[in-house]
């Protein structure tokens, strides 16, 4: 039995096999489409934002050499919080993900690319590439549910250690690299026992973190300090929130990919002999867009049409907002819920989330924290 | 101290010092990135940088050939006349890479490639129609032994087909002083179609050199062993010769004196059974025939493949091959590698003999 059948409104309910398979034949349509069309406009921008990131990370570095002078600080300040934000999601995140690999351009490439981020390109690339894109809200396989520390689903068990996951949540928020980093590293698992502290093969990921980290923060907090001579703890300081901006933003952001109410997890044994029509389906069901601007799309990487993303994680990101329309008439047609809104609604739903979560069901269901119309998990069908 | 000033030698390696050191800090301020994509956004023909060259001049040299004059960065370390370059263009946002023979004498800076347009050839499609002054391309440095020995003999026989005569216009420009006696015996369709056709006839005008022309609509294709009737002294001149691949081989087979070649395209054996590449570092797993380099499979499938002549001269492209087996696509021998073996292969010049694991 599935989770489906527990469900009182089962999301996939009226979808023959017959209908999931058109469903994968027409989405492999749209992605065959793309990579026909790729081509030199599609070079052109990714080029142009590594262009524009680079020019506003020396910019925003060269104001902060006087950042002693508030205006300078928070000019700074805020051109590198962009900078970093473009450089870890619309060119690392997709760069990692292959996206740009058919460029055959050595430095955009993701056999290559190394991002400003805690987390070495390699490791992340297998969490996330490999882990977190097949077995998508899979409780129990795909460790960005929670990260291994929240509680994310009602049929979770909950302990009361739970309570304080608002405030986790938070903290991994404001340091969130450390916490992709320690997650990439399976920190929690690999520090668990002494046989498994000692594993060369840990051991050697370790020493890369910290290789890693290191050369961050002597970056940020020793080098472009120490060139600001009288500005020095300014721009420690400037670094430093910028660093917490591009965390809180990339946490915001991929919070609202999969957490966001409406969005399906799924049980393990769901997915055992999965069809491509139906790993399709559990993207379409297991992601959230949001919606908004041109400039909305390029911060947050593109992740913004993360349903798009996670159908077709190595298409051009430039790519998802022109697919975005073919995709959701495919939704509409097949009679499917596409998770879409606004960023702050899309945040504050997700964090509603979260609170609800923290607390024992009933008791949650008592302060009338339940969940709106629609939620839940939903298996396919068996097959 | 004091001497440490006045020590020329002692001042330089203070001064590369202070340059590593500096280079270490920038490199500490950039981190991850190498200070150099930082400056590649505004000195990309700098002396350390990766080599490019910014284009100069697209010229239309007749009605299906184009030169492209190039300024290459600082990095270049310059070319002996019949060498030839490959150049790294974007053709519809791809880095392709082609060959091309250096037209230019050595020496002012500047550089020309001329390429005869290839039907279906999207690269010299993109030369022709595409490529601006002002763009940048990606240049390695200048290759090849298909060079005159300084001095050049006294007497010299140049044999070439249509766009073969490109390394040899390059040996011509270099230095016409330099031949006392050179016959150049060039094949083409028409006198029109005749590449540098002008230049030439006004060479031969000059008395620089003899040229025979073989116009191959009209007078058919250039008979090896009848080249004694219209070079008599064949015997005693030492040979360079460049062209189709036909004409290569009955030079090869039927000459008797000193005999130099250059091949633009590699000759391929029959094809043999294909089977599955698996590129192991990045997992990528294509099936494929017996004909296609491994090379082109890899790069189509998103592979980054190390790359060079692609035509199995250069050795650029090498990589381990972990376990299976592959085929020579020159000449069809196969080699084998056991589970563990990592045996180094030439990637473009090898296929597939079966199922294969190739470290890239």
């Amino acid at each position: 039995m599935t989770v489906l059948q527990k469900k009182a409104a089962n999301p996939i309910g009226h979808l023959s096999p017959e209908d999931i398979e058109e469903i994968g034949r027409r989405l492999d349509e749209i992605r065959a489409e793309v990579i026909a069309s790729r081509g030199a406009r599609d070079a052109a921008y990714i080029r142009k934002v590594i262009s524009v990131q680079r020019k506003l990370e020396l910019g925003s570095r060269a104001v902060l050499l006087l950042s002693i002078f508030p205006p300078a600080w928070l000019i700074g300040t805020a051109g590198l919080s962009v900078a970093k934000i473009l450089d870890n999601m619309e060119i690392g995140h997709n760069i990692l993900h292959g996206q740009w690999d058919w460029m055959r351009d050595p430095k955009i490439h993701s056999t290559t690319y190394e991002w400003d981020h805690a987390s070495p390109a390699e490791q992340w690339k297998h969490a996330h590439n490999d882990l977190h894109h097949t077995f998508t809200n899979v409780v129990g396989k795909d460790n960005d549910l929670g990260y291994g520390i929240m509680r994310v689903d009602e049929d979770q068990r909950w302990y009361p250690l739970y309570l304080a996951q608002p405030f986790w949540n938070f903290v991994n928020a404001l340091f969130f690299e450390y916490g992709i980093a320690a997650y990439d590293l399976e920190l929690g698992k690999n520090l668990a026992t002494k046989e498994r502290r000692q594993d060369p093969a840990f051991k050697a990921r370790a020493k890369q973190v910290l290789k890693k980290i290191r050369g961050q923060m002597t970056k940020d907090y020793v080098v472009h300090p120490l060139l600001s001579g009288p500005s020095v703890l300014h721009t420690l300081a400037a670094n430093a929130v910028a660093n917490m901006i591009r965390n809180v933003w990339s946490h915001s952001v991929i919070m609202c990919g999969h957490f966001p109410e409406g969005v399906e997890t799924f049980e393990k044994k769901s997915i055992d002999g999965e069809t491509r029509g139906e790993w399709y389906l559990r993207q379409m069901l297991g992601s959230a867009n949001i919606s908004g601007g041109r400039a909305m799309h390029i911060m947050t990487g593109n992740l913004s049409y993360q349903i798009e993303h996670h159908l077709f994680p190595d298409l051009p990101s430039n790519r998802y907002q022109e697919i975005a329309p073919k995709v959701r008439a495919i939704f509409d047609e097949y009679n499917l819920r596409y998770t879409t809104g606004p960023l702050p609604k899309q945040v504050a739903s997700a964090w509603a989330k979260v609170f609800r979560l923290s607390l024992p069901n009933d008791f949650a269901a008592k302060l009338r924290l339940g969940r709106p119309v629609g939620p839940g998990r939903a298996g396919l069908p068996a097959t | 101290m004091t001497t440490f000033a006045s020590d020329p030698r002692a001042r330089t390696t203070f001064r590369s010092r202070l340059r590593d050191r500096a280079w270490q800090v920038a490199a500490a301020a950039t981190h991850p990135r190498d200070p150099a994509d930082y400056l590649d956004m505004f000195r990309p023909l700098r002396a350390g940088a990766d080599l490019r060259a910014r284009v100069v001049e697209v010229r239309p040299e007749n009605s299906n050939a184009v030169t492209v004059v190039l300024r290459p960065g600082n990095a270049w370390r310059g070319h002996r006349p019949g060498q030839y370059v490959r150049i790294g263009l974007e053709v519809d946002g791809v880095r392709l890479w082609r060959s091309y023979s250096l037209t230019s004498a050595p020496g002012d800076g500047l550089i020309t490639i001329t390429a005869k347009a290839v039907p279906d050839g999207v690269v010299s499609a993109h030369l022709a129609q595409e490529l601006r002054p002002g763009q940048l391309v990606h240049l390695d440095q200048a290759v090849g032994d298909f060079v005159l020995p300084d001095p050049a003999p006294a007497k010299i026989l140049f044999v070439t087909g249509g766009s073969g005569i490109t390394p040899v216009m390059g040996m011509l420009r270099a230095g016409l002083g330099r031949f006392e006696d050179a016959v150049l015996v060039h094949s083409e369709a028409n006198a029109d179609a005749v590449l540098f056709g002008d230049e030439l006839r006004d060479y031969a005008a000059a008395g620089h050199l003899r040229l025979v022309e073989q116009h191959t609509d009209t007078q058919g294709r250039l008979d090896v062993a009848a080249l004694a009737d219209v070079v008599p002294d064949l015997a005693e001149r030492e040979t360079w010769a460049c062209g189709p691949a036909g004409l290569l081989d009955a030079l090869e087979e039927q000459w008797s004196g000193v005999l130099h070649t250059e091949r633009f395209r590699t000759p391929l054996v029959e094809p043999g059974e294909g089977g599955s590449v698996t590129f192991s570092a990045t997992g990528t797993t294509v099936e494929l025939d017996g004909a296609t380099p491994i090379l082109d499979a890899g790069e189509q499938n998103g592979v980054l493949m190390p790359s060079g002549c692609r035509m199995g001269i250069c050795f650029s492209c090498v990589l381990p091959l972990r376990s299976g087996a592959v085929r020579d696509l020159r000449t069809g021998e196969v080699t084998t590698a056991a589970p563990g073996d990592g045996v180094l292969v030439q990637t473009c010049i090898s296929a597939a003999a079966g199922a294969c694991d190739i470290d890239c």
